[in-house]
C-alpha cells in the first residue's frame, strides 16, 4: 500500500506542475512582464526630473509595479484550477491541504521573482541608477524578502476570491492592505540601498519585513484550510 | 493493497442555502459491490457523489469510507477514485503528466510507471506525450479515467464516466470497473443511462429530489420493464 506523500513532497510537485503550466503557457508571465515595462515607461513619461530626482522616485516606480505585476500571477494561481474543476482533483488526493497551499505559494514566489528579475533591470536602466555589486545584492535581499510576505498573503486571498464572481476585483480589494507594510518596508529599505545610505539604516526594514514573512506565512497556511468550500 | 472499504450514509442531507439537495439518503455500498444511481437532471445524484468524495461537508446526516467519517483526512482520500463531469486535467498538460502528477500526490513509489499502465489499460498510451488540450473529447475522457484509477482506489465514484466515450473507450472502462469490482473496489455509479447502469451494477437506486425511491439489489430489477418503471418513479410521460 502506498503511503500518502509528506506535505513537503506534495507541495513540491504542486509547485513543479503550476510552474510547468506556465512555462507551457507563459499566460501570467508574459502578461506581467509586459506590464512591468509599460508601467515603467508610462511613469518614466509622466516624471518631471525637475521636481523628484528620480534617485527619489525610483523605489516607489518599482515597488507599485512589483505589487500590481504580483497580482496578476496571484490571480491566475486558483484559477487555472478551475478549468476543468482540477482542482477538484487536488482537493481528493490525499494530501493535507496545507501543502496545496505551500505549493502555490512556492510557484508564486517563483513567478513573482521572475517578474522582478525583468522588472529591476529595467527601472535601474530607465531611471539610470547606477548600483554597485553590494547595492544589487541588498536589493535581491530586500526582493526575496517582500515577495515570501506578498505571496502568503497574495496566494490565500486568491483562493478566498476564486470562487467568487468578482475574483479579480476581489482579490486586490482583499490583499493590498496586506501588501502595505510590505511595500513600504521594501520601498524604505530600497531608498536607504539606492542612496549609499549605511546599510544598517536597510537593516532595520529588512527586518519588518521579516517579521511579517514569520508571522503571515504560518498564518496564511493555516488559515488556507478554511477557505476551502464546504 | 489498502483494507477494503464499504460506503455508508445514514440520513445524510445537504442544503445549499436553503434549498435541500439531499434530503436524507441511507446506502451501503459493500467491498465488490456497485450501486447504480439513475435520476433525472437535478435529482442530487452529484451532490450525492461530491459528498462521498469529501469536496463537500454534509449539512446532516452521516456519511463514511472504511469506518471513517466523512469529509475525511489524507488516509481516507487516499482509497477514493472520482471521475465527475469534468475532467479534472490539466489542458497544458500532456496525458502522461495529468497522470502522473495524480500518482505523485497518491504518494505511489514510481508514479511514471504506473501513469503508463493506466493510460495503456485505458488505450491512450500512444497519446501519453500530447497536451490534453489537442485531444478529442473522447480522448480525454479516458485520461481523466486513467487519473482517477492510478491508484487503484477501493472507493470508486463515477459521475456519467461514459459521456463522450466511443465503444473502444467504453469496452475499456468497463474492463476497468469490472477489474476494480471483482478486485474488492466499492463502486458507486451515476448515470442517465439505464442500460449502462444496470450491466455492471449489483445494487440499483432511483434519486427524486434528493431522495432514493427505488433502492433494490440489481437481481431483483427486471431490465426490460426498469425503463418503464424508471419513468413511473420519476414522473417521466411516456
Amino acid at each position: 500500500m502506498s503511503e500518502p506523500p509528506g506535505v513537503i513532497a506534495a507541495a513540491w510537485a504542486i509547485a513543479r506542475k503550476d510552474l510547468t503550466v506556465e512555462l507551457r503557457t507563459r499566460a501570467a508571465f508574459l502578461s506581467a512582464a509586459v506590464f512591468s515595462v509599460l508601467a515603467a515607461a508610462i511613469f518614466l513619461y509622466t516624471w518631471d526630473p525637475t521636481a523628484v530626482a528620480s534617485i527619489d522616485l525610483a523605489p516607489g516606480v518599482l515597488w507599485v509595479i512589483f505589487t500590481f505585476a504580483g497580482l496578476l500571477g496571484l490571480n491566475r494561481s486558483f484559477s487555472a484550477e478551475l478549468a476543468d474543476r482540477a482542482i477538484d482533483g487536488l482537493l481528493i488526493a490525499p494530501v493535507r491541504r496545507e501543502a496545496v497551499f505551500l505549493g502555490k505559494a512556492f510557484a508564486n514566489l517563483i513567478f513573482v521573482l521572475g517578474v522582478q528579475v525583468v522588472a529591476i533591470p529595467t527601472v535601474v536602466l530607465f531611471y539610470n541608477l547606477s548600483l554597485g555589486w553590494g547595492a544589487s545584492a541588498a536589493i535581491a535581499g530586500i526582493t526575496v524578502l517582500a515577495s515570501v510576505g506578498l505571496v502568503a498573503v497574495g496566494t490565500l486571498f486568491s483562493a478566498m476570491a476564486v470562487n467568487t464572481r468578482l475574483a479579480e476585483l476581489l482579490l486586490p480589494v482583499l490583499a493590498l492592505p496586506f501588501f502595505v507594510p510590505v511595500v513600504t518596508a521594501a520601498a524604505q529599505a530600497t531608498v536607504l540601498v539606492i542612496n549609499g545610505r549605511p546599510l544598517s539604516g536597510a537593516v532595520d526594514w529588512m527586518r519588518v519585513l521579516v517579521a511579517f514573512d514569520l508571522v503571515f506565512v504560518p498564518a496564511c497556511t493555516m488559515a488556507y484550510p478554511f477557505t476551502i468550500e464546504s | 493493497m489498502p483494507p477494503l472499504a464499504t460506503i455508508e450514509t445514514r440520513g445524510l442531507i445537504r442544503r445549499f442555502d436553503r434549498r435541500e439537495a439531499l434530503g436524507g439518503v441511507d446506502l451501503s455500498v459493500a467491498p465488490g459491490d456497485c450501486l447504480a444511481i439513475f435520476g433525472p437532471n437535478g435529482a442530487g445524484k452529484t451532490t450525492l457523489l461530491r459528498l462521498l468524495a469529501g469536496l463537500l461537508n454534509p449539512s446532516g446526516g452521516t456519511a463514511s469510507i472504511g469506518g471513517v467519517a466523512l469529509p475525511a483526512g489524507p488516509a481516507a482520500r487516499a482509497q477514493v477514485g472520482l471521475i465527475s463531469h469534468h475532467s479534472m486535467l490539466y489542458p497544458a498538460l500532456t496525458a502522461r503528466e495529468n497522470v502522473e502528477f495524480a500518482a505523485r500526490l497518491h504518494g505511489l513509489a514510481d508514479p511514471r510507471t504506473s501513469a503508463e499502465s493506466a493510460l495503456a489499460r485505458l488505450g491512450v498510451l500512444d497519446r501519453a506525450d500530447v497536451p490534453v488540450r489537442v485531444l478529442s473529447r473522447g480522448l480525454q475522457q479516458r485520461v481523466s479515467i486513467a487519473r482517477a484509477f492510478v491508484h487503484a482506489p477501493r472507493v470508486v465514484l463515477l459521475d456519467e464516466p461514459y459521456t463522450g466515450l466511443d465503444a473502444v473507450g467504453a469496452a475499456a472502462l468497463s474492463s476497468a470497473l469490472e477489474g476494480l469490482k471483482s478486485g474488492g473496489a466499492a463502486l458507486v455509479l451515476v448515470t442517465h443511462h439505464l442500460d449502462e447502469g444496470l450491466a455492471i451494477a449489483t445494487h440499483v437506486a432511483v434519486m427524486r429530489d434528493g431522495r432514493f425511491v427505488l433502492h433494490e439489489r440489481r437481481d431483483a430489477i427486471d431490465p426490460a420493464s426498469f425503463a418503464g418503471q424508471y419513468r413511473a418513479l420519476v414522473g417521466v410521460a411516456g
